[in-house]
């Protein structure tokens, strides 16, 4: 198990590495050059020089690579001349508020996938299973921006039951005492991710309820509710933590088009927003950060996934 | 999207199904005993017989059909959208070309059947051109992600040790990247064309297929016809692409089927982002992005017609993908 461990970490290392490296290569294919992308068009020949010599630029590309990563050692994730800020401040200004999207849409999406594939993996190949399954098949061919507009379309401009829009505040406290804003981009989020998670879930019940010890249950007499819950539920659970780990580029990306849509105030929208305003260090910053996040993720998934079930043995 | 997790297997299978578990996500997680013996276990399934038995593709083409209502299903939509598409224009004649302000956002009527869009274009005339163009650019990029990353796959496994974990933790590191992030940027970076747009959505695409085939094949190549080619002297790229690339066959195509969807799903998120192709090229991407602009002045014809025709095709693909891929699995339950 220690040694599972060491060696899953020291993998994600050696992914994080390729990361740098790529992004770096990324850096230096920026239309004109890296002083530019960071300084601005209108930049100072003086500064430009100075930028240069900061970076090294004009020694050895090895050297550069180890001025990148020593930036990226203490936490410089580049900087923003259109912003006039460092990327590390407003990826942090923004970061907790697609936390709080992407957490909530996360727990709904949880929420309403488990009883789902439990129900389709009770009643597996009847019309109601079929109807599901089919649903969730349809769904999760939706464009997710195609989603949010269709859900404001329907809630926003035509019953006027919620707001079409976001949260406006700049603060969670702000935010949360606008909870209707938050309803529809929740919702969107949810929906794709319920899709999967409830098929993972169907899966995963079905795989449980062909075990010996169901049988096992359920010839001595336990009740149908008992072997569900307590026997296949909890066993099927397990491969469910994997699967939030390995959602979380998808769970990302769905932000980023959720947040554009809904116009809320999170890293996707900043993403969005840099892309047009070819805003590269945010645009390289958050690529970066994102790519990060989804190798810890993984990592604590699969490390999580080891804990949870003593079965397994590496 | 690009990256959500693919939907799992039917049934038992499931989980277990390394092929499809999408430890894709899960950077190097092909470490898993118990999940993932991932890509090395997967192709154990095959063992004891040819894939392909009985008859010629063509036999097993129809077989494949008959037998699999999904895939069927699947099919049919396919040919209806490309009838649409492709023959639709010579039946429902519109003129796509110049723009007609004077008409502009018309409701559904007896000259144009689901109205007028923004610049006066007829909205399911417009629907088939752009079809056209957002099937053909699936296609390719599809095409294109399949055929790299499996050429990708089969050399890495057959090179094997130190070259193919370098290449390998290549494909882990960019697996890392989410997709949408690495498309927004890409296409930001350069401003793609047409060719260029194909190319970027390949580029973000291939890393699936590379390691599908790369855990076939290294099972392939410890069979023995294939250590056979080895001592008669064949070179290794006789080896990756008459032995190891045909017997691999149905898992690309498989996952072709699921790459093509992903694409036409790609570009539309990138055209809504202001970041596809120029008007010159209408795709439905495109009108869905101009349809989102006007939902306030209720011109539904504008915003629901292409929403339906990407989800109908994404749908069709995806279950060509499912119903072969399930077709495959009985064929190797029988023997």
């Amino acid at each position: 198990m220690t040694g599972y461990v060491f060696r899953r970490f020291l993998q994600s290392a050696v992914v994080l590495f390729l990361v740098a490296i790529i992004m770096f290569v990324m850096f230096h294919l920026l239309p004109g050059n890296p002083a530019k992308a960071e300084l601005g068009p209108k930049a100072q020949p003086q500064s430009i020089a100075a930028f240069d010599k900061l970076l090294g630029l004009d020694k050895p590309l090895w050297y550069q690579f180890w001025v990148y990563i020593d930036r990226l050692g203490h936490g410089n994730l580049g900087f923003s001349y259109i912003q006039n800020a460092s990327v590390g401040l407003l990826f942090a200004q923004r970061f907790p508020k697609s936390i709080l999207l992407v957490g909530l849409a996360v727990i709904v999406a949880i929420a309403v996938a488990i009883p789902l594939g439990i129900v389709q993996a009770v009643r597996r190949n009847t019309v109601d299973d079929y109807m599901l399954t089919g649903g969730s098949f349809v769904l999760y061919s939706f464009p997710t921006f195609w989603l949010g507009i269709i859900l404001i379309e329907i809630f926003a401009i035509t019953l006027h039951i919620l707001p079409p829009t976001a949260p406006e505040g700049t603060s969670l406290g702000q935010i949360l005492s606008d909870w209707q804003g938050l309803v529809l981009p929740v919702t969107t989020l949810a929906l794709v991710s319920i899709a999967s998670y409830s098929r993972y879930m169907r899966s995963s019940m079905i795989d449980s309820l062909a075990q010996d010890y169901i049988r096992t249950a359920k010839a001595k007499g336990v009740s149908q509710r008992v072997i569900l819950l307590r026997h296949a539920l909890r066993n099927s659970l397990i491969p469910m933590a994997t699967l939030i780990g390995l959602s979380i580029p998808g769970l990302l990306s769905g932000a980023v088009l959720t947040e554009e849509v809904f116009n809320y105030p999170g890293v996707g929208l900043l993403f969005v927003q840099s892309a047009d305003s070819e805003d590269f260090p945010v645009l390289l910053g958050l690529t970066l950060v994102a790519a990060i996040g989804v190798i810890v993720g993984n990592l604590v998934a699969d490390i999580g996934y080891a804990v949870l079930d003593p079965r397994i043995r590496y | 999207m690009a990256d959500t997790v693919p939907l799992p297997e039917e049934g038992v299978k499931g989980l277990e199904e390394p092929e499809f578990f999408p430890a894709g996500a899960a950077g190097a997680s092909g470490t898993f005993t118990a999940v993932g013996a991932g890509t090395i276990g997967a192709p154990d399934r095959f063992e004891g017989g040819e894939v392909r038995s009985g008859g010629s593709m063509l036999r097993m083409t129809v077989v494949t059909f008959v037998e699999n209502k999904v895939a069927l299903a699947g099919m049919i939509i396919l040919v209806f959208l490309v009838l649409f598409c492709f023959v639709g224009p010579h039946i429902y004649i519109t003129d796509q070309l110049t723009l007609n302000p004077a008409i502009n956002n018309y409701g559904p009527s007896g000259s144009h059947l689901l109205g007028t869009d923004g610049e006066g274009f007829d909205v399911l005339g417009r629907l088939m051109v752009a079809g056209q163009s957002s099937i053909e650019i699936g296609l390719a990029a599809g095409l294109c992600a399949a055929i790299f990353g499996t050429l990708y796959g089969a050399v890495s496994a057959v090179a094997g040790g130190l070259v193919d974990a370098v290449m390998m933790r290549i494909v882990d590191a960019l697996y890392s990247l989410p997709a949408l992030f690495l498309l927004i940027l890409l296409a930001t970076i350069f401003t793609p064309n047409l060719p260029l747009m194909i190319l970027v959505l390949a580029f973000i695409s291939w890393l699936g297929p590379a390691r599908l085939v790369r855990g076939e094949a290294l099972s392939l190549r410890t069979r023995e016809y294939v250590q056979a080619v080895k001592v008669a002297g064949g070179t290794q790229s006789r080896i990756v692409l008459r032995h190891i690339v045909p017997n691999a066959i149905g898992t690309i195509m498989v996952n072709t089927s699921f790459l093509i969807a992903d694409s036409i799903l790609a570009l539309a998120a990138l055209s809504y982002l202001g970041l596809g192709l120029p008007d010159t090229i209408p795709t439905w991407g495109g009108m869905l992005s101009n349809g989102t602009n006007v939902i306030y002045d209720g011109y539904w014809w504008q915003l629901y017609p292409a929403g339906i025709a990407i989800v109908l095709t994404v749908v069709a693909f995806n279950f060509l993908g499912d119903g072969l891929r399930d077709t495959l699995d009985v064929r190797l339950q029988r023997r």
